[in-house]
């Protein structure tokens, strides 16, 4: 007999206009649009670097975020991981510009060392998610707190600032260009492509999506589920780390109040960009889309002043909203 | 005592019509069974009869009058009660609870748990329960909860009763005190329809038998007057001979993969058998016999405490699906839409994601799987709107195509079956006979797990009977009738050592 599901579930829906994957760029054209009305320089290249370079920090990490998202999972801990991990890193760089000098080398032993710290935490989440079995929503719950609280631990409760000489030569990677365009956009960029074509193009991205989209279909497909799905948190993890190599050199310093709230911005960012919160489906052009729409809107409100800009949280949740109530129901099975 | 009248009755999910035009009456106080093969029909018919579906076309009319159900309470304020397949108890609460789940009596704004209790103390003791109304659904087996739910809808004032499979998982002698039971009420004026696709219980049992077959009305014909092999052909729609090809076994091969002494906790104990090149295997067995826990936990996806394999005649490990899998061993699951397919996919990601690392070099090759797809749909004659279709919008005979072909596509030497028609039209059917003589007779080694008896002594060669986790029967040649595998499924023959 059919099972109960067949009756109300499967039933299986013509797919209406695929606005998952233009949803988010039209609102994205919308705002940037009505902000041009409003304020003519919003349209000028160096607003447009300054917005694209504040949403590199999330967008790298919601690069990350789209993996463990579609796999059917959650990290609610990276704006406490990218804390912590800044401040590791300061400390591990001011431990080293003794020996190593205040140049490059230090900067990139630091690079190594937070790169591999980022993997390592999405590792743990990753073992405690699977071989746990712990929720992910708990285990990087506890970890959010976790992350943060030790962050402020090491810091005191005030700041760890990085070494001005180190900072000095530092600072180029958040305030220089290539090429006419910031730094941080490229990384942004290079990480969003390799992201794009990891998940599109591989067989991980294969068995992530199907591992999402079904997670008991792909275990009786023989796909090593435990594994995929560990390795999307490291991915989350490498992320996190890259933003924090982005966002140490810009001033230099970590504090208790580093990365508050990134989790929430970059789940956002994720959503709007047309990934399912259950997982199975998403694109990482979405997230990219998504991250840059939520940035936008500060953005805009800064340089108009139809609407407070105290109100930028409200309004960004009202496009979340939105965003979720246009692509409700789409793909339902 | 009521009676139904049902007309020109279409439901349609979105991938075929699941009834079309369907349109027969049960006459007041009869008990009425409906046979059909899985996937005919029956039980979106009686969803339909018990308010949980809307028809998409035509009417039931009740005593005459059209009844426009719009959910199950409806249907029970008349007196209509459906009784699902898979039993729909809440298995934490108690048996009193579950009896007025959704009714609960209260005194002010609290429960009389009292009242409730005795009222449920009553109702037990006119099904034959002996249970205390204070246990947990959860201690109870099948067959008491299966009485449990009549108590249940007699609670309800039930005056037509839908009962669905209630005896995929009893014993004769369980089925015989059901029996019983049905009789009872129904000499107190309750009509029954009777879903099976056990055909010597519906003879037994019923006062008249509606066929459907591929979600159309076949006919109606008085118990009394037909025979299990007449309501066999009228289910099938030909002559049973037909569907399955000639079974051609070359003088038995060599043994191919040695299984011994399998446990798995609570379902399977110390299983063993032989799987010859070029065979194909059944194994029978009741509901609940541990057949598919059994290869569940053959294959790594599922605990198991022992076991012991042999490949060719080496020694074989298998502890992750991955391992069979490269061993050359695949499973296709029973349950299709929850472990078998992505029906959310496409259909290319289905048929590749077993052997995706032949498309990766390292980056995916799109065009090779979209070629592997265009053969895949012609030799398997999967029928899909278009190559893009997502998988979920297959009917349910070319979905199975798919996920045969997705299994096939690991170019396996061994291939286990889980019930590999369910759900699936005549003409797939016959597909899926031929396809599966084919492979065998390639040397392939096939087992085939399935409740449908029809189909095992139409398809195996050998079949291993199992009942309560063990194998209680092995059997070949003439053996190979229903009868035989009955008793040794329900323990009528058959010993526990293996």
């Amino acid at each position: 007999m059919q099972p109960e599901s067949t009756a109300h579930t499967s039933r299986p829906r013509r797919p209406r206009l695929r606005l998952g994957g233009l949803g988010p760029l039209i609102g994205l054209a919308a705002v940037v649009a009505l902000a041009t009305i409003l304020n003519p320089s919003f349209l000028t290249l160096g607003n447009i670097f300054n917005v694209l370079t504040r949403t590199s920090f999330i967008g790298v990490i919601a690069v990350g975020g789209t993996f463990v998202i579609i796999a059917g999972g959650i990290d609610l801990s990276v704006g406490s991981m990218a804390a912590l991990l800044a401040g590791s890193m300061i400390l591990f760089m001011n431990a080293l510009s003794p020996t190593f000098g205040s140049g490059w080398l230090t900067i990139a032993l630091g690079v190594v060392f937070v790169v591999v710290l980022g993997g390592l935490f999405g590792l743990g989440h990753g073992l405690a998610i699977t071989k746990g079995r712990i929720e992910p929503f708990i285990v990087t719950l506890g970890t959010l707190g976790i992350f943060r609280s030790v962050l402020t631990y090491l810091s005191e409760g005030g700041a760890i600032t990085l070494k001005l000489d180190v900072s000095d030569v530092y600072s180029h990677v958040y305030y220089g260009s290539l090429l006419g365009v910031p730094i941080p956009i490229w990384v942004f960029l290079a990480m969003a492509a390799l992201g794009g074509l990891l998940l599109n193009r591989t067989a991980y991205g294969r068995h992530v999506q199907a591992i999402g989209s079904n997670e008991q279909v792909a275990r009786f497909a023989a796909l090593r589920v435990d594994r995929e799905k560990i390795l999307t948190y490291v991915i989350q993890g490498v992320c996190v780390a890259v933003a924090t190599i982005l966002y140490v050199p810009r001033l230099g310093s970590a504090s208790p109040s580093t990365g508050l709230l990134w989790e929430l911005e970059a789940i956002a960012a994720v959503i709007i960009g047309g990934t399912a919160l259950k997982g199975g489906f998403g694109t990482v052009s979405g997230t990219v889309v998504g991250a840059i729409l939520l940035s936008t809107i500060g953005n805009v409100l800064n340089l108009t002043s139809i609407i407070s800009v105290y109100l930028n949280a409200a309004v960004q949740g009202v496009v979340i909203i939105l965003v979720a109530f246009l692509q409700r129901g789409r793909r339902t099975q | 005592m009521i009676s139904i009248r049902f007309e020109g009755i279409g439901k349609d999910f979105g991938a075929g019509p699941v009834l079309d035009d369907v349109g027969f009456s049960v006459e007041a106080g009869e008990i009425h069974a409906l046979v059909g093969e899985n996937g005919a029909g029956k039980s979106t018919l009686m969803k339909i009869l018990g308010g949980y579906l809307v028809a998409s076309s035509g009417r039931v009319l009740l005593n005459g009058a059209p009844s426009h159900f719009r959910d199950q309470r409806e249907a029970e304020a008349e007196g209509v009660v459906l009784i699902h397949q898979e039993l729909n108890l809440v298995d934490d609460l108690t048996v009193a609870d579950n009896i007025f789940l959704g009714r609960e009596q209260r005194r002010g704004p609290f429960l009389d748990e009292r009242a409730m209790r005795q009222e449920a103390a009553a109702l037990l003791d006119r099904v034959g329960l002996d249970v205390d109304p204070t246990t947990r659904v959860r201690e109870l087996i099948v067959a008491q909860k299966q009485l449990l739910e009549i108590a249940k809808a007699l609670g309800r004032q039930a005056r037509l009763m839908i009962m669905d499979e209630p005896t995929a998982s009893l014993t004769p002698s369980e089925v015989e005190r059901l029996f019983e039971l049905i009789r009872d009420l129904n000499g107190r004026g309750v009509t029954i329809l009777y879903i099976s696709h056990k055909l010597a219980e519906v003879v037994a049992l019923a006062h008249r038998v509606t066929v459907l077959r591929d979600g159309k009305y076949v006919t109606t014909v008085a118990a009394e007057q037909t025979t299990r092999e007449q309501l066999a052909n009228l289910m099938v729609g030909r002559e049973i001979a037909a569907m399955f090809p000639e079974k051609r076994l070359q003088d038995a091969g060599d043994v191919l993969w040695r299984v011994h002494d399998v446990s798995v906790a609570g379902w399977a104990e110390n299983v063993s058998f032989d799987l010859r090149r070029g065979e194909i295997l059944g194994f029978a067995g009741l509901v609940g016999a541990g057949r598919t826990e059994l290869f569940e936990g053959i294959l790594g996806l599922r605990r198991r405490i022992d076991g012991h394999f042999e490949l060719d005649g080496h020694g074989l490990r298998l502890r992750h699906p991955a391992d069979a899998v490269g061993a050359g061993i695949v499973y296709l699951s029973e349950d299709r839409k929850g472990k078998g397919l992505h029906t959310t996919l496409r259909l290319a990601p289905n048929l590749t994601l077993m052997a995706l690392r032949r498309y990766a070099d390292p980056l995916l090759r799109p065009d090779r799987e979209r070629r592997a797809l265009e053969r895949a749909v012609r030799d398997y004659n999967i029928r899909a709107s278009s190559l893009d279709a997502i998988a979920g919008t297959l009917s349910g005979g070319n979905q199975q195509k798919l996920a045969l072909a997705k299994v096939l596509h690991t170019e396996p030497r061994i291939l286990i079956l889980d019930e590999p028609t369910r759900g699936v039209d005549v003409g797939a059917k016959q597909e899926i006979y031929t396809l599966i003589q084919q492979l065998a007779s390639r040397g392939l080694g096939i087992i085939v797990v399935s409740s449908e008896l029809i189909e095992l002594i139409g398809i195996a060669h050998r079949l291993v009977v199992m009942r309560g986790g063990r194998v209680t029967g092995r059997l070949d040649g003439d053996a190979l009738n229903e009868p035989e595998i009955i008793a040794y499924a329900t323990g009528v023959k058959g010993s526990h050592a293996a």
